[in-house]
C-alpha cells in the first residue's frame, strides 16, 4: 500500500465524532472612519499612507523620500510614476538584486491591519514584492479612498477569489525582525520602507 | 535513549538567576502586547470559538479535505508527495533536491522540519541547508536549536550575537547593536538567497477547497526563498489544513495577535500553484498526527496553529527556558505532543506545568492545555511510568489522608517542626519546596483547632 493510501486508511481508522463547521457570519468589527484607521496602523507597523489626487502629488511625496530621490534603479509598474528599468524585457528575476525602489499597484487595503492585497496576475516576476530595497504601492480609488478600503479580513476575502495559478500575498508595512533581545529593527529581508497611496483619480 | 528530565535542565537554566529573570521579562512583553491586541477586538472570544471549531470540523473529515487538497493542489500544477514518518519526509526532500542537482538550499522557519531533523540529514549529503529567518540563522550559527517556535533565539543575548556575528560574518567586535546586526544578516543572507538552488518552507496553512498554501513571515525571508530559484518544496504536517479559503479570515485575525501582537504578519503569501514554468512540490506528512486524532483527550492538540502564545504566558517556560524541554516543540503544547510520541522518554514534561491555566485563557484556537496535562499526568502514572520520587511520597499521602488521627498528628509534628526547627533542619535537599522560596508561616492552631475554640465560643455566648 503506498504511504498516501497508508496514511489515509488510518485517518479513516479513528473514530472521531463529526463536527459542524461553524460559518463566518459574524458582528466582524467595522471602522467610522476607515481611511484614518488604515493610516493609524500602518504607522504602527512601520509604513506610511497618503491619500491624492493626482500622480504629481505622489512624484512630490516621493521626491522627499531620500530613498527614492537617490534610487539609481527604479522600477516602476504604474503608468503614473516613471521607473528605468524594463521590467518585461527581464528573464531572470536574479536581474532584479539591486533594484532600490519599486512603485507598484495593489488591488485593495484592510483597515484592521494595515495591509494591502497584491497578486501577480500583472506582475511577472512575483520577486519584486520582495527584492528591492524600498517600496511603494498605489491603489486606485476614483471616488473615495475609502472605496478601496475593507473593514476587516472577512471582508477582504469577500473579495479575493483564490483557486487560479496564482500568487498573493497581504502585505502590511515593511519587513521586520525582532529576533535580537527583541528590539524592532525595519528592513529584515524585505522592504525597508513602505508607502502606499490612495490615488483618487 | 534516555533522555533529560525537565527539572534537571530548568535547574541548569535557573542557575544564572539574572538570565533567567531576563528570559521571563522578554517575554512577558510579548505576552503584554498579545493583551493589547486581544482587547483591541470586540469580537475575540467569537474568533477563537470558530477557529476552534473550524479546526475540529476539519479533523473530523480530515481524510475527505486532504483528498481534496490533493486533488485541487495537482490540478494547479503543484506536486503533493505523502510521509508516513520523518524518515520517509527526509527521502522525499532528498530524491527531489538529488533530482534537480542541487546543493544549497534557503530553508524559512518549519517547525516541521526540524521535528525531521531534515538539516543534519541532508547536511550528511553534502548539501548547504541556510535557515533564513533571523533568530534560526543565529541558532544554525551557534550550532544550538530553537528554544521557541516562533523567538527561535528569544534565549540569546544581544552580546552573543554579536560574538556569534563575529565569528561567522566578521562585523566588528563589540558591536551589539540590534540595527547593525540585522544589516549584516541581511546582506549574508542575500548572498545566499542569489545563490539557491532550490527554497523550502513550512506551511501556516493549507487550503482544501482551492489547493493553496498560506505561509506567513515578517522578515520576507520565505518569500525570498522561493520567488528566485524555480523549485519551491513546502513541508506541511496534515493537521495543517482548513477547508476554504474565506475560513483564512479567521486564522489570520488570531495568529499574529496572538503570537507576537502584531495585527498581521508583514507577508501572509497565498501560494496557488508553482512559479510560472517553476515546480512546487507539497509534501504531506503525519508522523504520529493520524494517531492523536483517535483519542477523545489529545485530539484537540492537533488544532494547534502554532502561535506561541501558551509559551509567553507559561510561568515555567518563562523561568526555564525552551531548551529545558529537549523537543522540537517546547512549552505547554510540546509538553502534550512529545508524551503522545514517547510517553517515556518525555514523561517529566506534562509536569513541568503548575496548573494554572493561563495558556488554555490565551490559546487562539481554545485548546484546553492545562487539562490535557493534567490528562497526562494520570495517563503516566497508569502507564508506571512515574519516578518513586512521585509514587512514594503520593502513596505516603494517600495513606495519611486516609486515616483522621494520622492526619491530625502529622500535621501538628509539621507545625511544631516548622515553628521550632532550626533553618538548617528545614532547608535542606530533602525539602525542594524550600529551594527557591520561603516555607509558609506557620499559625499557632491549626483550622481545627481555630474551629473548635470558635464553635465552644459559640455555645457558652448563648
Ligand atoms: S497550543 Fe494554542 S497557544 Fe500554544 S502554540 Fe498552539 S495555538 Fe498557540
Amino acid at each position: 500500500m503506498s504511504s498516501r493510501d497508508q496514511i489515509l486508511k488510518s485517518i479513516r481508522n479513528q473514530v472521531v465524532a463529526s463536527v459542524d463547521h461553524p460559518g463566518l457570519a459574524g458582528d466582524w468589527i467595522r471602522y467610522d472612519d476607515r481611511v484614518a484607521h488604515f493610516a493609524t496602523v500602518l504607522a504602527a507597523v512601520g509604513g506610511a499612507a497618503h491619500v491624492v489626487d493626482t500622480a504629481e502629488e505622489i512624484v512630490a511625496v516621493l521626491s522627499k523620500v531620500p530613498a527614492f530621490a537617490q534610487a539609481s534603479k527604479i522600477v516602476s509598474l504604474c503608468e503614473q510614476i516613471s521607473g528605468n528599468v524594463d521590467f518585461v524585457a527581464i528573464d531572470d528575476p536574479h536581474a532584479l538584486e539591486d533594484v532600490d525602489f519599486a512603485v507598484l499597484p495593489a488591488q485593495f487595503a484592510v483597515a484592521e491591519n494595515g495591509a494591502v492585497w497584491v497578486d501577480d496576475a500583472v506582475v511577472k516576476h512575483r520577486v519584486i514584492y520582495f527584492i528591492p530595497q524600498h517600496l511603494s504601492f498605489i491603489v486606485r480609488s476614483p471616488a473615495d479612498a475609502a472605496d478601496a478600503i475593507v473593514d476587516n479580513m472577512h471582508l477582504a476575502y469577500e473579495r479575493i477569489s483564490l483557486g487560479e495559478p496564482q500568487f498573493g500575498a497581504f502585505v502590511s508595512g515593511p519587513s521586520k525582525t525582532a529576533d535580537i533581545e527583541q528590539s524592532l529593527v525595519i528592513g529584515a529581508h524585505g522592504a525597508r520602507s513602505l508607502n502606499v497611496f490612495f490615488l483618487r483619480q | 535513549m534516555k533522555t533529560a528530565e525537565h527539572p534537571e535542565q530548568a535547574a541548569k537554566f535557573v542557575a544564572n538567576d539574572e538570565r533567567a529573570h531576563w528570559h521571563d521579562q522578554a517575554l512577558w512583553f510579548v505576552r503584554e502586547k498579545r493583551d493589547r491586541m486581544a482587547v483591541s477586538l470586540p469580537e475575540w472570544e467569537q474568533l477563537r470559538s470558530a477557529a476552534s471549531q473550524i479546526k475540529l470540523h476539519t479533523v473530523s473529515r480530515l481524510a475527505d479535505y486532504l483528498e481534496q487538497f490533493e486533488q485541487n493542489a495537482t490540478k494547479l500544477g503543484a506536486v503533493v508527495h505523502w510521509a508516513r514518518d520523518s524518515e520517509e519526509h527526509n527521502q522525499i526532500v532528498l530524491s527531489l533536491l538529488q533530482k534537480t542537482g542541487a546543493k544549497r538550499v534557503v530553508k524559512s522557519k518549519s517547525m516541521l522540519t526540524e521535528e525531521c531533523h531534515l538539516n543534519p540529514f541532508l547536511e550528511e549529503q553534502g548539501i548547504e541547508v541556510v535557515d533564513t529567518d533571523l533568530g534560526e540563522r543565529i541558532v544554525q550559527m551557534r550550532k544550538e536549536t530553537p528554544s521557541h517556535i516562533v523567538l527561535p533565539a528569544i534565549h540569546i543575548k544581544k552580546e552573543e550575537v554579536s560574538e556569534t556575528f563575529h565569528e561567522h560574518l566578521q562585523t566588528e567586535a563589540g558591536n551589539n547593536d540590534p540595527n547593525y546586526l540585522t544589516e549584516a544578516a541581511r546582506n549574508h543572507l542575500r548572498e545566499k538567497f542569489l545563490a539557491a538552488d532550490v527554497g523550502i518552507t513550512g506551511v501556516n496553512f493549507a487550503i482544501a477547497e482551492t489547493g493553496g498554501l498560506v505561509v506567513c513571515t515578517n522578515e520576507g525571508n520565505a518569500d525570498l526563498g522561493v520567488s528566485l530559484p524555480k523549485m519551491h518544496i513546502a513541508c506541511m504536517g496534515i493537521e495543517k489544513l482548513i477547508p476554504h479559503a474565506s475560513d483564512l479570515s479567521v486564522f489570520l485575525r488570531l495568529l499574529a495577535r496572538s503570537a507576537t501582537g502584531q495585527p498581521i504578519t508583514t507577508y501572509s503569501s497565498h501560494f496557488h500553484g508553482p512559479l510560472p514554468g517553476g515546480e512546487l512540490h507539497i509534501i504531506l506528512v503525519d508522523n504520529g498526527r493520524s494517531n492523536l486524532m483517535g483519542s477523545e483527550q489529545f485530539r484537540n492538540s492537533l488544532k494547534c496553529i502554532r502561535c506561541g502564545a501558551c509559551m509567553n504566558t507559561c510561568p515555567v517556560y518563562r523561568r526555564s527556558g525552551g531548551h529545558s524541554y529537549g523537543t522540537t516543540v517546547p512549552g505547554p503544547i510540546g509538553s502534550i505532543l512529545a508524551p503522545s510520541r514517547d510517553s517515556k522518554a518525555h514523561k517529566s514534561l506534562p509536569f513541568a506545568c503548575t496548573l494554572c491555566g493561563s495558556c488554555t485563557d490565551v490559546c487562539p484556537v481554545k485548546i484546553d492545555l492545562h487539562h490535557e496535562l493534567l490528562e497526562w499526568r494520570g495517563e503516566i502514572r497508569q502507564r508506571g511510568q512515574l519516578p518513586m520520587s512521585k509514587t512514594v511520597p503520593m502513596k505516603l499521602t494517600s495513606w495519611m489522608m486516609r486515616s483522621p488521627w494520622l492526619f491530625r498528628w502529622v500535621g501538628a509534628i509539621g507545625k511544631f517542626c516548622l515553628r521550632h526547627l532550626p533553618r538548617w533542619a528545614i532547608y535542606h535537599g530533602l525539602n525542594p519546596w524550600g529551594k527557591q522560596r520561603e516555607m509558609p508561616e506557620s499559625p499557632k492552631e491549626s483550622f481545627r483547632e481555630l474551629y473548635q475554640i470558635h464553635e465552644s465560643k459559640k455555645a457558652s455566648d448563648e
